[in-house]
């Protein structure tokens, strides 16, 4: 008998009598009067910065402003990579090289699917990503959502994924930390040391 | 962890020894629960959450064959390849395997208790395979050789001086250097040569949805992906009871997670794992190790729920002021200590006794586990099968004779005020384990059965002659 077979044989035999799933939780209590005020409360909390902006250009605005003096800029956003005011600034043909080669991406801009008010997360899959790693081997992230993107709860942010293809999705909720040293919180353990999200009117 | 013959009791106190790091460890650790509490009571539906997690564990314990069964389907179709393993032995050579057949002998591996469980890295360094922790409490405990003392915490024990000399040591930071933010960024320099430079990445598994095949894993350094990602190969390690039925289920339990463990809305990565990327491999390897025997056990089996936030240990008075190392295990604290036994009954006997059963665990669950009253079902196994301290025995029967004698309990409890009041040495020595770290009480100068005969009695004649 393969290991397999034992495994599955043996949870047969020792499983409890069948239990029914319990309904969904349906009323959550939502307190959340202002999702994106919410949004950008917790966010901040957890290390994130928000930047309320009106349209692209307001975005490419504030990166050569901010970022100016970050050498590689990547972006997988149409309207940021393909705009002439940006041509210089934002990295194009970067998509298909081996992971390993962003190493040095100083920025990397991206589009998530929609943002979570209650923990900040933010839903982005492979697509929007271009290669998996882009997320979490930049030294800084930036996503942009837009502000009717913003849903209340995880029950809402799985009722919209629903049966979604992806190879690979994540939520990501701020720049990447550690407390491991004495409790004491520190941003940036192995991925972006900071998070910007663009809350696009 | 081999700690020789030494139980949770002996390990405790060698913890015990210093006692200002006993304060300061029980201090952060409740300084954790506290913020556990915050995020919790910001959540007005958290009980009804709770119970909602609770109930679908159960629906999975009962339905585990199918479940796994279509997993294994729907994670194959994804492109995925599964193995199974029946114990610890067998899930170390599935990886080695897997890494000979890729020629790999230098691999990094984010956080896994599972690993921990079937003592991976050392089977490995036997093996000549170089395994670099990426996580970063869990780089530290390797550096000092040691194993986590916590499951979310791996080093919450070690003082940031110790790890400064420890960086000192092998990443060359400058000597007396203890700044966390520092020692973060020496280490970020150090692992990302890791990452970038390993062929192959293993991970554990929070969740494994059987409806999609796909797998989740959560942390917060984000190394987990970047492991995962840049690696040919990536090789995911699951106990078989982390399985949910659907993917709609994922946002309960994320949202119980990460607010249950440290406090925080969400873990920063919740990274949803379907297909291996282009050109690389994925392997999860489904391990049994004790888990159907527990499943078995009808007083027990409800251990199998959990998610491993460490909210009990986080709360557990004994696990705070007796550090994670004194439960010898890889997994501490209250829940390690009613799964170690369904391990090794004989070995893990003193664990179901390292606890006041204030039942402070069992609240602060997240999927609601009875942890204090399986710890105390499980002293009742161990005392039956022959496997409790021989002192407790001896003074369990003593006990036993006493109570069940009402004369020799009254002249047992006479004798007991008299040495307390007037022979206090009698007790008040280091022979009385109980006097160690405590005072003896003052004692009543008679007891209740006499009281009782004094005053109420005369109360109720009065009452009956008044009447």
């Amino acid at each position: 008998m393969t290991s397999r077979e034992q495994i599955l044989a043996k949870v047969k035999s020792s499983q409890p009598d069948w239990r029914p799933l319990p309904p969904a939780l349906t009323n959550v209590q939502n307190a959340l009067s202002n999702p994106v005020e919410e949004f950008r409360t917790v966010l901040t909390n957890i290390g994130g910065a928000v930047i309320e902006v009106d349209s692209y250009e307001a975005i490419a605005a504030y990166i050569q402003q901010e970022f100016k003096d970050k050498k590689r800029i990547i972006a997988t956003i149409p309207e940021l990579s393909m705009m002439p005011e940006l041509s210089g600034t934002i990295e194009t043909g970067w998509e298909n090289q081996d992971p390993h080669s962003y190493e040095n991406v100083d920025l990397a801009i991206i589009g998530a699917h929609f943002g979570v008010a209650e923990n900040a997360a933010l839903w982005i899959t492979e697509a929007l990503m271009h290669q998996r790693v882009i997320p979490f081997i930049c030294q800084q992230l930036a996503v942009v959502i837009r502000k009717t993107e913003i849903i209340p709860t995880m029950h809402e942010a799985y009722a919209r994924i629903g049966n979604d293809e992806y190879g690979f999705g994540a939520f990501i909720a701020g720049p990447s930390k550690t407390a491991d040293i004495e409790q004491s919180l520190v941003l940036g353990a192995h991925g972006p040391k900071s998070m910007t999200v663009f809350l696009l009117a | 962890m081999n700690t020789g013959t030494k139980d949770h009791a002996q390990l405790s106190d060698a913890f015990n020894a210093d006692e200002a790091r006993v304060n300061w460890h029980d201090e952060t650790l409740w300084f954790v629960r506290a913020k556990r509490d915050k995020a919790a009571h910001n959540i007005p539906e958290w009980e009804a959450l709770r119970e909602n997690a609770s109930q679908i564990k159960d629906n999975v314990l009962s339905n585990l064959h199918d479940y796994l069964v279509a997993f294994e389907a729907n994670a194959q179709a994804n492109g995925i390849k599964v193995h199974w393993a029946a114990n610890g032995a067998e899930h170390n050579q599935i990886v080695y395997s897997i890494l000979q057949e890729q020629g790999v002998d230098r691999i990094v591996k984010s956080k896994s208790m599972l690993t921990e469980e079937c003592h991976l890295n050392e089977y490995l360094e036997e093996k000549g395979i170089d395994v670099v922790d990426t996580d970063l409490g869990e780089r530290i405990v390797q550096l000092a050789k040691e194993p986590p003392s916590h499951i979310v915490l791996p080093c919450i024990h070690k003082k940031k001086e110790e790890i400064g000399e420890l960086f000192h040591e092998h990443l060359g930071t400058p000597e007396g250097m203890s700044d966390p933010v520092f020692l973060t960024a020496a280490a970020r320099v150090h692992l990302r040569e890791k990452f970038i430079t390993r062929k192959a990445a293993i991970t554990g598994v929070n969740f494994a949805v059987a409806e999609t095949g796909e797998f989740v894993v959560c942390t917060n350094e984000g190394n987990a992906d970047m492991g995962a990602h840049l690696a040919d190969v990536h090789i995911a390690c699951m106990g078989i009871e982390k399985i949910v039925p659907e993917r709609s289920q994922l946002s309960v339990f994320l949202r119980l997670l990460a607010r249950s463990a440290t406090g925080q809305p969400i873990t920063t990565y919740s990274s949803h794992f379907k297909k291996p990327r282009p050109g690389q491999a994925m392997h999860i390897i489904l391990v049994d190790n004790g888990r159907t025997t527990q499943l078995g056990r009808p007083d027990f089996r409800n251990s199998l729920k959990c998610i491993r936030c460490g909210a009990c240990m986080n709360t557990c008075p004994v696990y705070r002021r007796s550090g994670g190392h004194s439960y010898h295990t890889a997994i501490a604290g209250p829940i390690g200590s009613i799964l170690a036994p369904n391990l090794d009954m004989k070995q893990y006997a003193d664990l179901p006794f390292a606890s006041t059963l204030c039942g402070s665990c069992t609240n602060v669950c997240p999927v609601k586990i009875n942890i204090h009253e399986q710890l105390y079902k499980w002293r009742q196994v161990i005392v039956k099968e022959g496997y409790a301290d021989p002192k407790k025995t001896v003074a369990m029967k003593a006990m036993d004779f006493t109570l069940s004698n009402p004369s020799v309990y009254k002249t047992a409890g006479k004798a007991g005020r008299f040495v307390l009041k007037h022979l206090p040495f009698v007790v008040s020595n280091k022979l009385n384990l109980w006097y160690k770290q405590r005072d003896m009480p003052q004692p009543p100068t008679q007891s209740f059965g006499e009281w009782y005969q004094q005053n109420e009695l005369k109360n109720i004649k009065k009452h009956n002659n008044d009447q």
